[in-house]
């Protein structure tokens, strides 16, 4: 029998009606008649929503003027002014105008160290991370509440708007992932009252919501501290957000630590490593990348959840729009709906960035790596 | 005979209730191979795995290179370290290459700088075969690959002591040999093996004892010959018609 040769077809072109834009569309948008209908429904949605926002939001709206006598068209949209003459109150709060610098320079210095951090590309991470998480916090401290190197004192029932809204967010997500991380590894300890200690504090934390935390924090709490000792109110919310928050990142992190099979702790302490370098080398990296999209979620329940703190007097963002509302030379029946589309605006910035970034890094980690070994 | 390295007397453990493992009983000697065989469930994993005690034993006495193995023990990383083990599922790192794979105990646990355990780690990859694949991680890698960059991660801790449980059986049979070739080069060079499989090819070829378990007690134990072409008790020759029939 004498051997015959083998080789492969060539590979062909596919046929031209099923690649580029017409073979997409066919195949996703009209491939039978109900997708048809339920495209050509979609598209009749979405262009009368965009109508109606477009037409609030810029044919009908106001842009300019000086107090309430703008916004008062027969059709009136959106009262823009008002956002324009607040913009200062919105983002500072009471902040004295003088000192205003002050946080813009805190704004500045912390993107600028932020988004190389984030960039994986960029290198010095290490350095960075020193930076942003040693110094940066000293700096925002000294420089936000003044008092020393001849920076006049501002007391933090001064802060307020996105200031406020931006420092209970960033404390709260710094603070509760690592106490998260740290909840969750002592949940699955071996020793019993390590495990019994976590198991309360996230349960406590989880079953109460976090109107009742910060009330506790700011009212209860110091009832309890000796005379004298006494928090400043935003600290404690500070840390009423984050323990808040960290109970619900522990069980986040916890799902991803259930993942990791059996197997890898078994390799990790068969070459010898120990609890702790295995849990920071082997075990977190893979569970923790496992749990980004569960992370990220947290983050953003607690960015939004900020708005919170104006149940102890505090005035982020939302509550200093509203309290702008009872200003009688903005009042107009446009100017609450202007002020929350506004507030809705800025944050759904932060959080869509955030899921943004969660999906980028989420990709980014996956490169090949993904596959199970 | 040199003095034993490994020391099992009338070790006993239980899974709670269960008794996985009766009086056992065994000697290995410095360079000595053994392979150890017998039916699912037989205890050859708990056993091997009570050598670097990833499972403890209640009773009797184990003792690892003059070193006993009980609670109380301190220096529990340096004798793992010395006892390298390759399991049946690789149980790679995912999230390295497998540079990173090879030298990360080295470094961290016996604070080698990068520089000495990456030269290492690729001596060690070379010797299994494959030095190109060095940047690579475990999710690209074929099985055979895999499992032979888990004996490259385990010898670069210069262990003493090898275990493997069962390195061959998740892998396809055109992988098998590139593993158990390099098994083969290993016991060539001196190293101390203990290693649970069924093939029967390899025990032949390098053992020196093999040893037979069921129902949690070793049953027989024999130089190769002597166990393949006249095991003493049935049970050993119901088991070995069973594997040897395929
Ligand atoms: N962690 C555990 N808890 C309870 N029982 C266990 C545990 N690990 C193993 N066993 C039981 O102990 C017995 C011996 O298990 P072992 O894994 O040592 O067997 P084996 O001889 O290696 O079998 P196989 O060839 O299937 O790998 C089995 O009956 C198993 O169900
Ligand atoms: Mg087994």
């Amino acid at each position: 029998m004498s051997a015959q040769t083998w080789s492969p077809k060539p590979a062909r072109p596919a046929p031209a009606n099923t690649v580029g834009f017409v073979g997409w569309a066919r195949e996703n948008l009209f491939a039978t008649k109900l997708d048809t209908a339920l495209t050509l429904l979609c598209v009749t949605l979405i262009v009368y929503t965009l109508e109606v926002v477009f037409g609030w939001a810029i044919i009908d709206a106001s842009f300019s003027g000086e107090d309430r006598k703008a916004c008062l068209k027969q059709v009136q949209g959106a009262c823009w002014p008002f956002i324009d003459a607040k913009l200062g109150q919105f983002i500072y709060g009471r902040y004295p105008e003088m000192e205003r610098w002050r946080v813009d320079w805190v704004f500045a210095i912390g993107a600028l160290g932020l988004v190389p951090l984030l960039m994986p590309k960029v290198g010095w991470k290490r350095a960075n991370v020193i930076f942003m998480l040693g110094f940066y916090p000293l700096f925002c401290f000294f420089m936000l509440t003044g008092g020393v190197f001849g920076l006049t004192p501002v007391d933090t029932t001064d802060w307020g708007g996105l200031l406020v809204t931006l420092v209970v967010a960033i404390t709260g997500i710094v603070g509760s992932l690592p106490l998260g991380i740290l909840l969750a590894l002592g949940r699955r300890s071996e020793l019993p009252i390590v495990r019994a200690l976590c198991v309360a504090f996230i349960e406590i934390f989880r079953g109460v919501p976090l109107i009742t935390v910060l009330f506790m924090a700011s009212v209860m709490l110091p009832l309890f501290l000796p005379d004298g000792v006494n928090f400043d109110k935003l600290v404690r919310c500070l840390i009423g957000v984050a323990l808040f928050s960290s109970a619900y990142m522990a069980e986040v992190v916890r799902g991803g630590l259930q993942a990791i099979p059996k197997g890898q702790y078994e390799a990790a302490a068969a070459l010898g490593l120990g609890y702790w370098k295995t849990t920071r080398l082997i075990i977190l990296p893979q569970a923790l990348k496992l749990v980004i999209p569960g992370i990220v979620n947290t983050f953003i329940g607690l960015f939004k959840d900020t708005t919170l703190v104006l149940i102890v007097g505090l005035f982020d963002l939302l509550g200093i729009v509203q309290l702008h509302f009872t200003d009688s030379s903005w009042a107009t029946p446009e100017t609450h709906i202007t002020g929350y589309a506004f507030a809705a605006f800025v944050f759904w910035v932060f959080c869509f960035a955030m899921s943004r970034y969660s999906i980028f890094m989420e990709n980014h980690l996956s490169t090949d790596r993904d596959k199970e070994s | 005979m040199t003095d034993p390295v490994i020391r099992i007397s009338n070790m006993n453990k239980w899974f709670g209730t269960f008794h996985v493992l009766r009086d056992i009983n065994l000697q290995v000697a410095a360079g000595e191979k053994i392979v150890i065989c017998g039916p699912s469930g037989s205890g050859k994993s708990t056993l091997i795995r009570c050598l670097n005690r990833l499972e403890h034993h209640q009773e009797g006495h184990i003792e690892v290179e003059g070193v006993s193995l009980d609670g109380s023990m301190k220096n529990l990383e340096s004798i793992r370290s010395n006892v390298g083990m390759v399991f049946q599922q690789f149980n790679l790192f995912p999230h390295m290459s497998v540079l990173e794979n090879c030298t990360l105990a080295p470094i961290w646990v016996k604070q080698k700088t990068k520089q000495e355990a990456e030269a290492l780690a690729r001596q060690f990859l070379e010797r299994v075969r494959i030095p190109d694949q060095a940047d690579k991680y475990p999710g690209q890698l074929s099985g055979g690959q895999q499992q032979r960059v888990a004996i490259a991660r385990a010898l670069c801790m210069n262990p003493d002591i090898m275990l493997f449980d069962e390195p061959t059986s998740a892998l396809d049979p055109e992988m098998i040999k590139e593993v158990l070739d390099v098994m083969v080069e290993l016991a060539e060079d001196g190293m101390t093996m203990l290693c649970v499989t069924h093939e029967m090819g390899f025990a032949r070829q390098v053992a020196d004892r093999v040893i037979f378990m069921d129902e949690g007690e070793i049953v027989e134990e024999n130089e190769p010959e002597a166990f393949f072409s006249n095991p003493q008790n049935e049970r050993t020759k119901m088991f070995l018609s069973q594997v040897l029939s395929h």
